[in-house]
Formats: C-alpha cells, sequence, structure tokens
C-alpha cells in the first residue's frame, strides 16, 4: 500500500506525473528535430557559400537583396541580387550573407506559428512538457506578459506570402539555364519547396482566420459564400498544419544541401541541359 | 478472466493514500466496470461519480495512468500490463476518493454573456443555414466532462482559475461569438476576464476531449485571432491613434 501525502495523489514538483507510457518521446524528438533543422539552416546562412549552382538558387539566401561580389565560393551572382553586390559599410564581423534579409521573414513566420508554438513550449520552455506532467514551477503569465509579440503572427504571415511569391518564382527560373529551357533534380526540388510552403501557409492559423473564419455568418452575401470556400481549403490545409510545418523545414534544409552539393562539385546534377 | 490490480486513491481533502485492490477482469470489460467489482467485492465506500456508463453523462471523468479519461469508455485491453493507477482530478477540490466538486466550471459558465439572438425576419421566424452553423455544432457535442479543464496547465498546475475560464468555457465563448444569430461582442471579455491570452495552446485539452473536439484549433485559436483583430494589430491601432479612435 503506497501511501501518498499530496491530495488526490497528485505531486507537484517538476515533472511529476503518474503516466506510464513514453510521454518523454514526443517532445525529445521534437527538441532534436528543431535543434537539427534550425540548426543546420543558422549555420548556412552564416556560412553562406554554395549558395549557388546555375540556374539553382538555395532558399536560404532567396531572394537576395545584396550578395559577396568575391571572397565567396558558390555566391549567387551579382546580377541576380536585387541591389546587386554588399554595400562597403556593410560590418566586417558580419559574413556577407543574403540569408540576413528577406529569408528571415520565414524564421519569423515560423517562430511564432501557433504549430511551432506549442512544439517549442512543450519541448524547450516545459509549459508543460507533456499533457498532465506537471511543467517548470516558474510563475506562469500564458502569452499576456513576455509573450504578447506572439499575437503578431498575422504580420508574419504578410511577410512569408511575400516571400512565397519569389520561392515561386525561383521555382520557375530553374527550368532555364542559360535561356534554354530544361530542368533538373534542383528544379523539382524548388518547385516542391514552393509547394510545400505553401500548403505550411496556406494552412496557417491567420490566414484562416483571415480569410474566412473571422465571419459569423458564410451565406449572408456572395462575397462571404466566395470566402467559404477557400476557408474550407484552409481549413483542410489547418488540420495538417503540423504535417506540413515539418515537411516543408526539411524540404528547405534538403533543397539547401543539395544544391550546395552541386556548387561544390561533390554531386552532379542530373538534367536535360 | 484475469487477475488485474488497482491503485485507487482513498482519502479527501484532508489526505489520503493510494490503496491496492485485485480483481478478476472480464473481456471487453472498461475501468469503470472495474471499480463497480472493486466496490462490490472490496470497499463498498468507495466514492465514484458515473451515470450513463455510454461516454455521453460526462461524469466518470477520472486520471487513469496518470491521463485524465472518461473511466466507462477506457477499455481495459487498452491499457498496458501492470497495476493501474486510477486518480481523482487534479485541477478541482476533492470531495471523496475519486469525485471531485466541479462547480467553480459552472459558476464560469455563468460569467459568459448570454446568447443575445437578432430581430426576426419579416415572416417570424429565425433562419440559419447549415454551413454557418457546422462550427458551433462541434462545439455542442461537449459532454462537459471537465477533462480539458482537468488538463490545461493554466488550471491544473498555475492554478489560474481567477485568470482564465479553461478550455472548455473558450469554446463555449467560440460557439456564441461565431453563432449567425448572436450579436452579443465578447471580445473584450475575453481579453480581459476570460483569459485567452493565459492559453498557450500547447493543446492538451484536445488531446483528452472524448468528443474530438477541435478545442484549440478550432475554438480557442479563432478566438485569440478575434482578439488579435481588435487589439493587436498594429495597422488598426495606429489608424485609431491618427483618426483618435478607441
Ligand atoms: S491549449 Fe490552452 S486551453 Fe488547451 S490545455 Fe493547453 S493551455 Fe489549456
Ligand atoms: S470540450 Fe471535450 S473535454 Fe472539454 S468538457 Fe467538453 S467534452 Fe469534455
Ligand atoms: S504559420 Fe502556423 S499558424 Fe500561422
Ligand atoms: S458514465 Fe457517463 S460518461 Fe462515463
Amino acid at each position: 500500500m503506497a501511501s501518498s501525502t499530496a491530495i488526490g495523489g497528485h505531486q507537484d514538483n517538476f515533472a511529476a506525473t503518474l503516466r506510464t507510457d513514453r510521454w518523454w518521446l514526443g517532445p525529445t524528438l521534437t527538441a532534436a528535430g528543431l535543434i537539427a533543422f534550425f540548426g543546420y539552416l543558422t549555420i548556412r546562412v552564416f556560412y553562406a557559400q554554395y549558395v549557388w549552382a546555375d540556374p539553382y538558387m538555395s532558399p536560404v539566401v532567396s531572394p537576395p537583396l545584396f550578395t559577396p561580389a568575391a571572397g565567396y565560393k558558390g555566391a549567387v551572382p551579382v546580377n541576380h541580387a536585387w541591389l546587386g553586390a554588399f554595400p562597403a559599410w556593410w560590418p566586417s564581423f558580419l559574413p556577407k550573407s543574403p540569408g540576413f534579409f528577406f529569408p528571415v521573414l520565414a524564421i519569423m513566420f515560423r517562430a511564432t506559428c501557433y504549430y511551432y508554438r506549442k512544439a517549442y513550449y512543450r519541448a524547450f520552455a516545459a509549459t508543460p512538457p507533456a499533457c498532465g506532467v506537471r511543467g517548470v514551477p516558474l510563475k506562469y503569465r500564458g502569452e499576456t506578459a513576455l509573450l504578447i509579440f506572439q499575437n503578431l503572427h498575422r504580420y508574419a504571415l504578410y511577410g512569408a506570402l511575400f516571400l512565397l511569391v519569389f520561392l515561386w518564382w525561383d521555382g520557375f527560373a530553374a527550368f532555364f539555364k542559360n535561356g534554354k529551357f530544361g530542368f533538373g533534380v534542383g528544379t523539382f526540388l524548388l518547385l516542391g519547396n514552393a509547394f510545400l510552403l505553401s500548403c505550411y501557409t496556406f494552412g496557417c492559423h491567420s490566414w484562416r482566420h483571415l480569410i474566412g473564419g473571422k465571419l459569423d455568418c458564410f451565406s449572408c452575401d456572395a462575397q462571404s459564400r466566395a470566402r467559404l470556400g477557400v476557408w474550407k481549403k484552409s481549413s483542410w490545409l489547418n488540420a495538417r498544419h503540423m504535417q506540413f510545418a515539418w515537411f516543408s523545414l526539411a524540404w528547405v534544409a534538403l533543397t539547401d544541401l543539395y544544391i550546395s552539393l552541386v556548387s561544390m562539385g561533390a554531386i552532379k546534377d542530373l538534367n536535360t541541359w | 478472466m484475469a487477475e488485474r490490480t488497482f491503485r485507487i486513491w482513498r482519502g479527501n481533502k484532508d489526505g489520503g493514500e493510494f490503496v491496492e485492490y485485485k480483481i478478476d477482469v472480464g473481456p471487453g470489460w472498461v475501468v469503470l466496470d472495474c471499480i463497480h467489482r472493486i466496490q462490490m467485492q472490496h470497499a463498498t465506500d468507495l466514492a465514484c461519480r458515473w451515470n450513463c456508463k455510454a461516454g455521453k453523462c460526462g461524469s466518470c471523468s477520472m486520471e487513469i495512468n496518470g491521463k485524465p479519461r472518461l473511466g466507462c469508455m477506457t477499455r481495459m485491453n487498452s491499457l498496458p500490463d501492470g497495476p493501474i493507477t486510477i486518480q481523482p482530478l487534479k485541477t478541482f477540490p476533492l470531495v471523496k476518493d475519486l469525485v471531485t466538486d466541479v462547480k467553480w466550471n459552472y459558476e464560469q459558465n455563468k460569467r459568459i454573456p448570454p446568447f443575445k439572438p437578432k430581430a426576426r425576419n419579416a415572416d417570424g421566424t429565425h433562419r440559419m443555414m447549415q454551413e454557418d452553423v457546422d462550427r458551433v455544432q462541434e462545439f455542442r457535442k461537449c459532454i462537459e466532462c471537465f477533462l480539458c479543464q482537468d488538463v490545461c496547465h493554466v488550471l491544473r498546475d498555475h492554478k489560474a482559475h481567477d485568470q482564465f475560464v479553461g478550455p472548455r468555457f473558450m469554446i463555449r465563448l467560440a460557439s456564441l461569438e461565431m453563432h449567425p444569430l448572436d450579436t452579443e461582442d465578447r471580445v473584450e471579455k475575453m481579453r480581459k476576464e476570460f483569459g485567452t491570452g493565459w492559453c498557450n495552446i500547447t493543446r492538451c485539452c484536445t488531446e483528452v476531449c472524448p468528443e474530438h473536439i477541435g478545442i484549440t484549433d478550432n475554438g480557442i485559436i479563432p478566438m485569440k485571432e478575434r482578439v488579435v483583430d481588435r487589439y493587436f494589430d498594429p495597422i488598426a491601432w495606429f489608424l485609431g491613434k491618427v483618426f483618435g479612435k478607441k
């Protein structure tokens, strides 16, 4: 007969639970996945070499505002950057990475995403680590205090929609090498990247709200009826938002890895050119 | 019949302990069957609330092997071998053994401004289309078992009962706010009194809901977004400052 002083047998110390399943597996895998993918992408942004293998541009630097004119192997050609080469005032302690500009929008989008919030609140903040498992016994204010900025997620969405246009552009641009039509494995990867990011973006909770969820009556006028159709499609994607979050994240990393390997000459791109 | 061991928490608000019981379990039994057998064979005074034994009344909420679940919907053959731990809900005050006092929930419900319908149509009716109430009907499946309230760490661990009404009442609010005929505005209260910001969307409520209601995705997040519309949209805020609107 086990005795317990805690009422109901509920202990209140960190990670206390009477769950018998492997509740720690989910947060552990999540933490490992987040560290692996975001770690890889962060390193790539700072490294900033081998991001271009004509006609493929890595999503890690796209769209490039500036590009290093020299000193970076496999950099995006200067005529492909919006404003050309990095300006002279660029601080020397910072790598000349085009990834510091527009691609940051994608990080902001994912960092404030309702799904990723769940993932890192559980895996890193342990508030709570798993259901029915006692979280960190620190003062908790939810998203009312320090984390109130999470409410700006829809602005990150606008940034992501802007970015998406250029990622599709990169996919279609990958059909043309020196003006000649063709395609290669990289074309497929870049189009897949834009596709998966579209599935992720259009399943976003903020998008789903703005596009139709905010209405109380879908049948009241023609415009609302049209929005119902879009809302339903967004709801379908939204129900799979976690899956698309991971798939699209892994695909970005895979696309970048492939382009960097081709750029280094480590592998040969299979293509029609 | 196979013998199984149960560790059931026995006691009241002043204290208690886990007590072990062994019974023979028949095929197809659910946890509530086992509790009834224990009451019959070993402990006639074991307190447990139940009613329908069909997963519809929401009375038999308890924590089985650390997870908030309905006793009548948890099949014995779905549980791993070894002793089975049964506890009362953590979030609400204990009455006795497995029975907790859930009246706080009914008090929350009373705080929510009720349905305020539009005027009737000229023919004296209220009319609404199915597609406008699909969302609301999902929330109407709620059986008020309060498992979501129990698992929600805001209430369970942080005891923020004064700040947050909990997931069950977030979907109650959503069902009213999304209703095509309702005219009441609860957005300000949702933020300031009912605590949308306290939920950190970690989704445990959705995981435990026996009715599989998309509490977080379809209820709480849409309400958070409506709060954002009013309070956190910098463009709206800026325009308000410039034109002096609230
Ligand atoms: S998602 Fe929100 S309401 Fe649901 S259990 Fe988590 S914190 Fe509570
Ligand atoms: S929402 Fe689900 S878990 Fe919560 S009280 Fe209703 S039926 Fe129970
Ligand atoms: S991107 Fe995940 S909710 Fe917006
Ligand atoms: S007894 Fe009614 S829900 Fe379990």
